[in-house]
């Protein structure tokens, strides 16, 4: 197993500085100006040419690639050029509002997913399959930024009772899990837990209806296991699958979701991108997309060794 | 295990999904408190010179900071104009037009306490112009330096005088100053002095950092406390020199709100009570519940901006003309732009001191257009074909593509074949330095970039005089017209207000009469506001003044 560990982790330092190239590539060769938040178009040559200098554009783009890996090996992502502020502070910031958001709607997302999922390949073929089917394909089919607009229409406008955009009375700063705070979680969490409840339903739908078709089953039937313990035997078959796309998921919902943060104002990573992409700031552009990518990336390492201390069998391959 | 780990989970999200809603939670003290959703999708910078243009100015600029000149805010219907700030009076040099000598109003304090003095000015000067001062800001000098393209250096006279030189002689100096603002030297030493880094400049860095964390200016709002991307909370400075400016409001929430249909929904749920720029769709629901919608002309022109090189079709002033009688300016906002919008006679409307007395009237006069482009040897059967480079949305730039389709319909039935290049937003505004003869125009002869007409350089001069064109600065389409130069060395070299703005009036004119743009519309800054927020004045500005407002 640690041989097996070792190996991934060895895998994972290639796809790493692939990563940090890749953003950093990304965000160069698209066109206009890098300086855009900080110098108008107005401004004079001279001033362009003083302001590229002090930002480091002037240098040539290896150069400056290799100048922002190594400070970023060093935890330092630069600051950015619009506010100035450090790229590495921001960006954590936003992602632990993204984890808070990410981590209600993947509770609210997995757990109607698997109970949807378990419900629907055990009753397979029956209208209770067709009923839990068909809240998986809505969650997957309906656009979640429309759904996030209806919710907040429906709770925020007219009932009044939920708010309708930020993350705390007091913004996220001082955070609290009660209910003064949590109020503001519930609808970006609902929004957002759509897509891996759909997609977790039919994940597990499907495995269920596999797995007790298969003989094993019908052989613990067979010898008289009570239905509770067979159904334990096929949950125990079907984890390893469902956490893999569990885990997915997961990764994606930590990724953030520009258009259902920046629907709720919901400080987290997505919004973050949206507004680093609108005001052009490169360094923090870089930087989140960076974070976010490595977390992909540890996330499916951290897949990987999950699933195969579940099922052995994968360690061997 | 699992199963019951998932009970209690479900049993919590339906406790938080399905609990009733607790009363919304309302401000504890007894003080007013003004939230305002912004589009903006940061706060502005606090730290003196706002980034994201005149929102910016407009929220964390005019809010904490004064600078020497400021805008008269009070009036919905007379032209905002430039009026004394920190400064009380200024005169220029008879000898040496380079030489302004600025008088500085006594007993203005800092938020922090310290006074504001002419070393104050001098520090805030170098803190965007002397690359050797250790104040100086390279991310404040973008956005500074380029609104005050002349200024060169400050000089302390005595504590309450100040000499400011400019690189040549340039009577739109005090206008250019409403944009510096002025932060609290001390408060910043304080910091500076506290700071950890390695040389001067990491401090200096380290320093402006903690100054925008908790800025001191003197302006009539104090900053109380700032979470970067979320809020930023002002208090009223009831210190502020100005007594008539003192806030009405105790507290003023800004929020960042770029989703247009999140604003609203804020607003409609009791979020906020202000949003600036509501969905248009929302706006009879708004009316329909009370909310108080308000809108008024921008110093903000939605333009074509003619290519005017060898072979341009725009080099004939008939179809510059034709094109600018053909298009229904009131259909446009009636119909397209539900009411948000003013029609476009120019750069300036009759009522503002540059407006002058244009002898090409701008309005819809298709048999008129249709004569003219006839003339130019146009008609049917040989319609002329123009390219115009726009973008799918933008900074001021209202609905680009539908009012450009709707633009080429209109300038269809002038024997106009209007073809788009649509680009990104970023990309136009980069192609826009570059001009019309560069491979970026992509055969475009005409852009369609939005502008700001606050001040004669933003408004007229970088488009009109022909040492502005490309790479220097925004005249995109390499005008060349000797008159245009010589009116503004006329207009940049008369000193007295009165003079200077007749001369500003003239060279606007000309710039009508040659037809050199095809003028569209002004944006009005629409905002709509909950009916318990009284006292609201919206100029005809970018900016508005907070301190009028009180709340029921």
């Amino acid at each position: 197993m640690l041989a097996y560990i070792a190996r991934r982790i060895v895998y994972v330092i290639p796809i790493v500085i692939s990563v940090a190239l890749v953003c950093f590539l990304l965000v160069h060769i698209t066109p206009g100006d890098p300086l855009v938040a900080v110098l108008p178009a107005d401004a004079s040559q001279e001033l362009a040419a003083q302001l590229r200098a002090a930002y480091g554009f002037d240098r040539p783009l290896p150069v400056q690639f290799g100048l922002w890996l190594l400070r970023a090996l060093h935890g330092d992502l630069g600051n950015s050029i619009a506010t100035g502020r450090p790229v590495l502070a921001e960006v954590m910031r936003a992602v632990s509002n993204t984890v808070t958001l990410a981590i209600a709607a993947a509770i609210i997302g997995f757990t109607m997913g698997i109970l949807l999922g378990l419900i629907a390949g055990y009753f397979r073929e029956t209208w209770i399959d067709k009923v839990a089917t068909s809240f998986a394909i809505a969650g997957v089919s309906v656009p979640h930024y429309w759904l996030g607009m209806v919710l907040v229409i429906i709770f925020s406008v007219q009932l009044n009772w939920l708010p309708a955009v930020g993350a705390g009375p007091n913004g996220s700063n001082s955070w609290a899990w009660d209910w003064a705070h949590l109020k503001y979680l519930v609808l970006p969490a609902i929004t957002t837990s759509v897509i891996p409840m759909g997609i977790v339903t039919r994940t597990v739908r499907a495995l269920t209806g596999d797995i007790l078709s298969q003989d094993f089953v019908e052989a613990l039937r067979a010898k008289g296991l009570h239905e509770t313990g067979v159904f334990r035997h096929v949950i125990k078959n079907a984890a390893p699958t469902a956490l893999a796309v569990m885990g997915l998921q997961l990764g994606y919902m930590l990724g953030g979701s520009i258009l259902i943060e920046t629907v709720f104002s919901w400080p987290g990573s997505g919004f973050l991108l949206n507004s680093a992409i609108f005001q052009r700031d490169l360094p923090l552009l870089q930087g989140t997309i960076l974070i976010l990518a490595l977390f992909f990336v540890f996330l499916n390492l951290l897949v990987d060794i999950a699933q195969a201390a579940i099922d052995p069998r994968i360690k061997r391959g | 295990m699992l199963i019951k780990k998932n009970k209690t989970r479900a049993a919590l999200i339906a406790l938080l999904a399905l609990g009733s809603a607790a009363a919304w939670p309302r401000v504890a003290s007894a003080d007013t408190v003004l939230r305002i959703g912004m589009t903006a999708a940061d706060i502005p910078r606090t730290l003196g010179q706002p980034d994201q243009g005149f929102e910016g100015n407009r929220f964390t600029g005019l809010t904490m900071y004064d600078a020497l000149t400021g805008w008269d805010l009070s009036s919905a219907d007379k032209a905002s104009v430039v009026i004394p700030g920190l400064a009380t009076e200024w005169k220029v040099d008879d000898a040496d037009k380079t030489k302004w000598t600025f008088k500085l109003r006594p007993g203005v304090t800092f938020h922090d306490g310290s006074p504001f003095n002419a070393d104050a000015v001098v520090w805030n000067v170098e803190k965007v112009l002397k690359q050797d001062a250790p104040q100086f800001d390279a991310s404040q000098v973008g956005v500074t330096a380029s609104r005050m393209p002349t200024l060169a250096s400050a000089k302390k006279i005595d504590d309450m005088t100040v000499e400011l030189t400019t690189k040549e002689p340039d009577s739109f100096l005090p206008i250019n100053l409403t944009n510096l603002f002025m932060a609290s030297p001390a408060k910043w030493q304080h910091f500076y002095d506290n700071a950890e880094g390695a040389d001067a400049k990491a401090k200096s860095q380290a320093a402006w950092t903690a100054f925008a964390k908790d800025a001191a200016g003197t302006g009539p709002w104090k900053m109380a406390s700032f979470t970067p991307r979320e809020r930023l909370e002002l208090v009223k400075n009831a210190s502020y020199w100005n007594k008539d400016r003192v806030p009405k409001v105790d507290k003023m929430v800004l929020l960042p709100m770029p989703e247009a249909n999140a604003r609203t929904a804020a607003l409609l749920s009791g979020q906020v009570d202000w949003v600036e720029a509501p969905a248009p769709d929302a706006l009879p629901e708004l009316k329909q519940r009370g909310f108080k919608l308000y809108a008024n002309e921008q110093p903000h022109v939605w333009p074509w901006q003619f290519s005017r090189v060898e072979g341009s079709p725009w080099n004939d002033i008939r179809v510059r003309k034709a094109a600018n009688l053909c298009v229904d300016r009131e259909g446009l906002k009636d119909g397209l732009l539900a009411g948000l919008m003013v029609p476009a006679s120019g750069t300036f409307e009759p009522g503002h001191p540059w407006r002058g007395s244009p002898t090409f009237q701008i309005k819809y006069d298709k048999p008129a257009a249709q004569k003219l482009m006839q003339e130019a040897g146009f008609g049917p059967n040989k319609k002329l074909e123009v390219k115009i480079q726009t973008s799918a949305s933008g900074s001021g730039q209202m609905q680009p593509l539908p009012m450009n389709e709707y633009l080429q319909q209109a300038l269809a039935e002038c024997y106009f074949d209007v073809k788009l290049d649509v680009i990104e937003w970023n990309t136009l505004f980069t192609n826009w330095r570059r001009g019309a003869k560069d491979p970026s125009a992509n055969g475009s002869n005409a852009t369609n970039v939005t502008y700001a007409a606050m001040d004669p350089f933003f408004a007229l001069v970088r488009f009109l005089q022909s040492g502005m064109a490309p790479p220097v600065s925004n005249n995109w389409g390499f005008i060349n017209n000797p008159k245009f130069d010589e009116l503004v060395k006329k207009a940049r070299q008369t000193f007295d207000p009165s003079a200077r703005d007749a001369a500003l009036a003239e060279l606007h004119a000309a710039s009508v009469d040659d037809a050199a743009f095809l003028y569209v519309a002004h944006d009005v800054g629409p905002r709509a506001i909950s009916p318990k927020v009284t006292g609201v004045v919206q100029p005809k500005s970018w900016f508005i003044d907070f301190s009028l407002v009180s709340m029921n």
